[in-house]
């Protein structure tokens, strides 16, 4: 919380304080008000003239109009601070969303991303409104509240003050009860929100089985739990106010019996009695309305805490600089990979001591079982993770000394079902690089995706929904294919992305990406033997580890797998 | 797009107060209730000042003049109506407290059933974060306003009215003021209200539409990056949070005005009290103690009326996340299984298509005239270049989607007779989008059958090839997998969803590229189970492997909707057709 306070809300702290003052003087003149209804009683009655009390009426009229434009001053200032520093906070945390390492994603997991950036971020917006209306404002009539009355009648006023510390004893401890609750909401909370999303994800599953109701008492379950909770921490926090009331109402009757006393001494007056027991009622108000921040306060600094933790999670892929570039070992290699060994829990190893070397414009084939470790060396070669032992170079140069820029740049990549957005199909294949036209229509071509696209109405221009789900798989792949070859890069990687491609459309990629794209280095992962067999090199994974490398020919003969698969695949028949 | 039409809607208050009350109705008797201790704790607060203005007079009389008797006698009451008053709103804040929560509760439930219900094809339109928005942000919006305002409002209503008389009742001539400063509050509020409220929908949408895209790039982070697209989506992301801000903002603009306003209006009149106050003293015709009684009622008076401007401002928002929530629950669900429709029970397994035309808008034909007939037992597949309309046929046969025309029988009965139910349940099936949930390996595989032994779990997991997987992980049918994890790759997802349809005794089985992140090699070992898996079941197989349909007894080739060939594979090879050169690609 205090990260956000300072660093967030400092930018506005001139403004803030325009908006205090203006808060401040527009609640001063709320206080005069009753003060000169005192005046009025005390000393402007016994003249027992009509005159001077139409003037301070008038004073009062003046007053109020005082207040009431300040307030609306203040109030909009603070809407506008409150707006542009979520604005900014919501945009700092995108931004480093946007620039999460793989392994950053993993730790906070998606889900919680998307709430600390939405109901997280919604829940400091109204904070800051909240903290700088009632947050100056309430403390203003408190402290003004009991200085006026100070002023007033110090005696009258010691009841006040009596009663002050029972009062912030009173809110303390409930909300240090409840805060602990309100941090539990939040946990179940996500769980909620987890079990939802699930199962909009799951829907054809859940139907397919019809396990609706199964999904309903799954969910029945968690919201229970949420509302019981929240039950339990409102339940903690609804003490406050009713003992709040009571604690200023007995101050109140505190008031008349001492101001009693004092009158009956000479020593008080019953205006000032009078004028007291408003402020009682405004005061009570002031501690309300900042009993209502205790409240909110540990909803708000268990989101801000969550947002903090997101802006301060550390990038471990930072670009580290490299004594010198050091030989490559093999002279003339493009891509290399030198005893790399990876895992991502940093305990089994997902990828152990793999090596290879690609000339420019060479290709490679990556072959294996389900869990090998295929996809796992692809995110290593466009660094989402950075292997854990060994080196990976293109172009001589270690991928780590690199600007991520620079690097993503030389890649065209196409991940296994790999995200379609909510845009047309154009805009999904140039996803904002602002290629050329014809550069995106040739894209098109070499994917073999002209056909579909020619017969959407819109053409290229076609509104794809979310997900893509009014394609079907295989041209959601041909669109993700494009989108790769768009920008023609040096290296072309492809993450079973034919994979629900029919063999005559694969076969026909294979040509144009061979016709297209001669200078390309390209890097396929697939299970297919028919789309590698005629690749330069093909790697064999097996359980993360290097077990065959070579060509189809000397494969078949040498690597008892890939003459397995392969067999799979043709030999029938 | 469809989304932005939607937002544009005329809004329906009336429509939407009513859905709400329907909600509120279920606890009536709780909110007689609440209403009753509202108005029993504001009524004994309401005599407090009373009774202060007896002490004051009782004061008044001067110095070496008090009647002490009567200041503690009056200050004893003072102490016995505040706590009771105090003790009545705890009593009265507890018994919200559960009510809103009930209703929060039912709401959520509503809502989640109702997702449960929609056709699938309402999410592919509506994006995941906005309807997340809605079960949360919205519901909760309009529940703390309920508990609040209610309260509130009947709170209001008793404290305005009971200050009211008894201002009467000290001085008929000074209430003659609020005849001004009453309608004048009325009318400003009345005025804001009005302006605000478009603003607060506004609001709701834009909030929405940002928790949306938030969604997707997340989602689609890794890919952005790739491509290097963060500053350009951070740009994009930069307009929709200037406009949910700005919204936000705006909404606030007005609202901001109410309390000022309101509040100004109130200071005039404690102006005017004072000054005729003073005048009427100086008649004669009112105590000091009178005119401390009825300032300290006109705050009362006017303090609700103050509150009155935030209610509004509550409600407003309110309203605005209500009209969304009830627009989600208003949605048209999945035709309700009526009486007339039958079970499907003891199937055989016998599906006959017949003429079937199916698209999913108007523009676009999908399926254009299919008919087919598949005996029990016999093993269909489905090829055909990607886009031809597949997947299509396999949302028709789980009616996830109905025919626009043509029929479907099952073991003869149309099945748009049958209960979507029994008719789910006789299909297993196997999708290329593998579905895992949070929750352990176990939990998932008997996902379908959940009174499964541990030794059939095993054995499924055994014969697809992934119960070794399983065995080496720390907690093995215990670990706990979630959709965003890394700690399981896509082909083993595919494997387990394989494993949990093993589980399944149904007659018919769905294969949608069941095995396309399986490598061929698994793919192999796993044959023998999938045939277990298919035997005695008619099956539908679609699959781009076409060694693995080589053994079908049906292969139909579909292309732009149509079946353009159809036989056995030997058949089909002879005929050199479309089939013939589908088969020759993969060697080239």
């Amino acid at each position: 919380m205090k990260r956000i306070i300072t660093a967030y809300l400092k930018p506005y702290y001139g403004r803030m304080g325009l908006g205090v003052f203006f808060k401040f003087t527009g609640s001063i003149m709320d206080l005069i008000i009753p003060s000169i209804l005192a005046y009025i009683i005390d000393q402007v009655i016994p003249l027992n003239e009509r005159l001077p009390i139409f003037y301070w009426g008038s004073v009062m009229v003046v007053c109020a109009i005082i207040g009431m434009v300040f307030n609306i001053i203040a109030n909009r200032m603070a809407a506008r601070v409150a707006s542009d520093a979520t604005e900014v906070i919501r945009h700092d945390l995108f931004a480093r969303v946007m620039y999460f390492s793989n392994h950053q994603m993993d730790t906070l997991t998606k889900p919680s991303v998307i709430s600390r950036l939405t109901s997280d971020t919604y829940i400091i917006h109204q904070m800051i409104i909240r903290i700088q209306r009632l947050g100056v404002r309430a403390p203003i009539m408190l402290v003004g509240g009991i200085i006026v009355t100070m002023i007033l009648d110090p005696v009258l006023a010691t009841v006040l003050i009596g009663i002050m510390p029972v009062m912030a004893v009173l809110i303390t401890q409930v909300s240090r009860k409840s805060m602990p609750l309100f941090a539990g909401l939040q946990q179940a909370f996500d769980g909620f929100v987890r079990v939802v999303r699930e199962d909009i994800n799951g829907i054809r599953v859940i139907k397919a089985l019809s396990k609706t109701d199964y999904e309903k008492s799954r969910f029945d379950a968690i919201n229970t739990k949420v509302v019981n909770q929240e039950k339990k921490a409102r339940m903690t926090v609804a003490v406050i106010s009713p003992a709040l009331n009571i604690c200023l109402n007995l101050g109140l009757v505190g008031v008349v019996v001492v101001g009693a006393y004092g009158v009956n001494n000479g020593t008080s007056e019953v205006g000032i009695i009078l004028a007291f027991m408003t402020y009682f009622t405004i005061i009570l108000h002031a501690v309300v309305a900042i009993s209502k921040l205790f409240e909110m306060w540990p909803k708000a600094t268990a989101s801000a805490d969550r947002i903090v933790q997101a802006l301060d999670s550390v990038d471990a892929l930072a670009v580290v600089e490299v004594a010198k570039p050091e030989e490559t070992v093999e002279k003339g290699a493009f891509i290399e990979f030198q005893n790399v060994t990876f895992s991502y829990n940093k305990e089994e190893p997902n990828l152990t001591n793999i090596s290879f070397a690609l000339a420019k414009g060479e290709t490679l084939g990556i072959i294996g079982e389900t869990g090998a470790g295929k996809t796992t060396l692809l995110n290593l070669l466009v660094r989402l993770y950075d292997p854990d032992q060994g080196t990976i170079r293109i172009a001589g140069r270690d991928i780590r000394s690199m600007d991520p820029r620079e690097l993503h740049q030389k890649f065209g990549v196409a991940f296994q079902n790999d995200m379609i957005f909510e845009a047309t199909i154009e805009e999904n294949i140039d996803l904002g690089r602002n290629l050329p036209k014809a550069a995106i229509a040739a894209a098109i071509d070499s994917a073999g995706a002209r056909g579909f696209v020619a017969e959407k109405l819109a053409k290229t221009e076609e509104q794809l929904t979310i997900k893509g789900a009014n394609l079907s798989g295989g041209q959601k792949q041909r669109i993700l294919i494009a989108r790769a070859l768009a920008a023609r890069p040096e290296i072309l990687v492809l993450d079973d992305a034919s994979s629900a491609l029919d063999y005559q459309t694969d076969a026909a990629f294979r040509k144009a990406i061979k016709e297209n794209f001669d200078e390309t280095t390209i890097v396929i992962v697939t299970q297919r033997v028919s789309s590698i067999r005629h690749a330069d090199h093909i790697l064999v994974l097996e359980n993360g580890a290097v077990i065959g490398y070579g060509k189809h020919k000397h494969l078949m003969k040498s690597c008892e797998v890939y003459r397995e698969i392969s067999y799979s695949q043709m030999g029938v028949s | 797009m469809r989304r932005s039409q939607k937002f544009d809607k005329p809004q329906n208050r009336k429509g939407t107060l009513i859905q709400l009350g329907g909600y509120l109705m279920r606890y009536k008797w709780r909110l007689f209730a609440a209403i009753a201790l509202t108005i029993g704790s504001n009524l004994l607060a309401l005599v407090g000042p009373l009774l202060s203005g007896y002490a004051i007079d009782a004061i008044e009389l001067g110095t070496g003049q008090v009647n002490f008797g009567q200041v503690f006698y009056y200050a004893g009451w003072m102490v016995v109506f505040y706590i009771g008053s105090a003790g009545l709103t705890y009593v009265l804040e507890v018994l919200m407290i559960r009510v809103s929560r009930q209703v929060t509760y039912a709401m959520r439930r509503d809502v989640f059933n109702k997702l449960l219900d929609l056709p699938v094809g309402y999410f592919d339109v509506h994006q995941t974060g906005d309807v997340i928005s809605r079960i949360t942000y919205d519901i909760d919006t309009v529940n703390s306003s309920i508990s609040s305002d209610l309260i509130q409002v009947s709170s209001a209503v008793i404290t305005v009215l009971g200050s009211f008389l008894m201002m009467l009742a000290i001085s008929p001539q000074l209430v003659l003021i609020f005849a001004f400063t009453v309608p004048a509050s009325i009318l400003m509020s009345r005025y804001l209200v009005k302006k605000t409220r478009p603003l607060f929908s506004r609001r709701s949408q834009k909030l929405g539409a940002l928790n949306g895209f938030v969604e997707e790039m997340v989602s689609g982070q890794k890919t952005l990056k790739i491509y290097d697209q963060e500053e350009h989506t951070i740009g994009k992301f930069n307009i929709k949070n200037k406009e949910a801000v700005d919204a936000y903002y705006n909404a606030e603009y007005y609202g901001s005005m109410i309390f000022p306003t309101i509040n100004f209006i109130n200071n005039v009149s404690l102006a005017c009290i004072s000054v005729f106050g003073a005048l009427l003293y100086l008649a004669g015709a009112m105590s000091i103690g009178q005119i401390s009684s009825f300032v300290l009622y006109s705050r009362k008076f006017s303090g609700p009326i103050n509150e009155m401007a935030n209610i509004m401002n509550d409600l407003q928002s309110s309203l605005a996340a209500a009209e969304r929530v009830f627009a989600l629950l208003n949605e048209l669900s999945e035709a309700k299984d009526t009486d007339k429709m039958s079970d499907l029970s003891n199937v055989k397994g016998d599906i006959v298509l017949e003429n079937v035309r199916f698209s999913y808008d108007a523009n676009q034909v999908i399926i254009k005239n299919l008919s087919l007939k598949a005996e029990a037992g016999k093993l269909i597949a489905i090829v055909g270049p990607t886009g031809a309309g597949k997947t299509t046929i396999i949302n028709l046969l789980m009616r996830f989607y109905d025919t626009a025309a043509g029929n479907i029988y099952v073991d003869g009965n149309e099945v748009q007779e049958l209960t979507r139910d029994s008719l789910r349940k006789s299909f297993a099936m196997v999708l290329q989008d593998t579905w895992i949930f949070h929750g352990t390996i176990y939990e998932n595989l008997t996902y379908g059958k959940e009174n499964a032994t541990m030794t059939e779990v095993v054995q499924a997991a055994k014969a697809a090839r992934i119960h070794s997987f399983i065995e080496h992980l720390p907690h093995g049918y215990d670990t706990i997998l979630s959709d965003e994890g890394t700690n399981i790759s896509k082909g083993q997802k595919q494997l387990l969803t394989i494993a949990r349809a093993m589980l399944l005794d149904a007659k018919m089985l769905i294969l949608d590229e069941a095995t396309s992140n399986v490598d061929t090699r698994t793919e192999k070992k796993i044959q023998e189970a999938m045939r277990q898996l298919m035997k005695d079941k008619t099956c539908f197989v679609i699959a781009h492997r076409l060694s693995t349909i080589q053994n079908a007894d049906l292969i139909l080739v579909v292309d732009q909707g149509d079946v353009v060939e159809q036989g056995t594979h030997e058949e089909l090879m002879e005929n050199r057709g479309r089939y013939w050169r589908m088969y020759q690609a993969q060697f080239e």
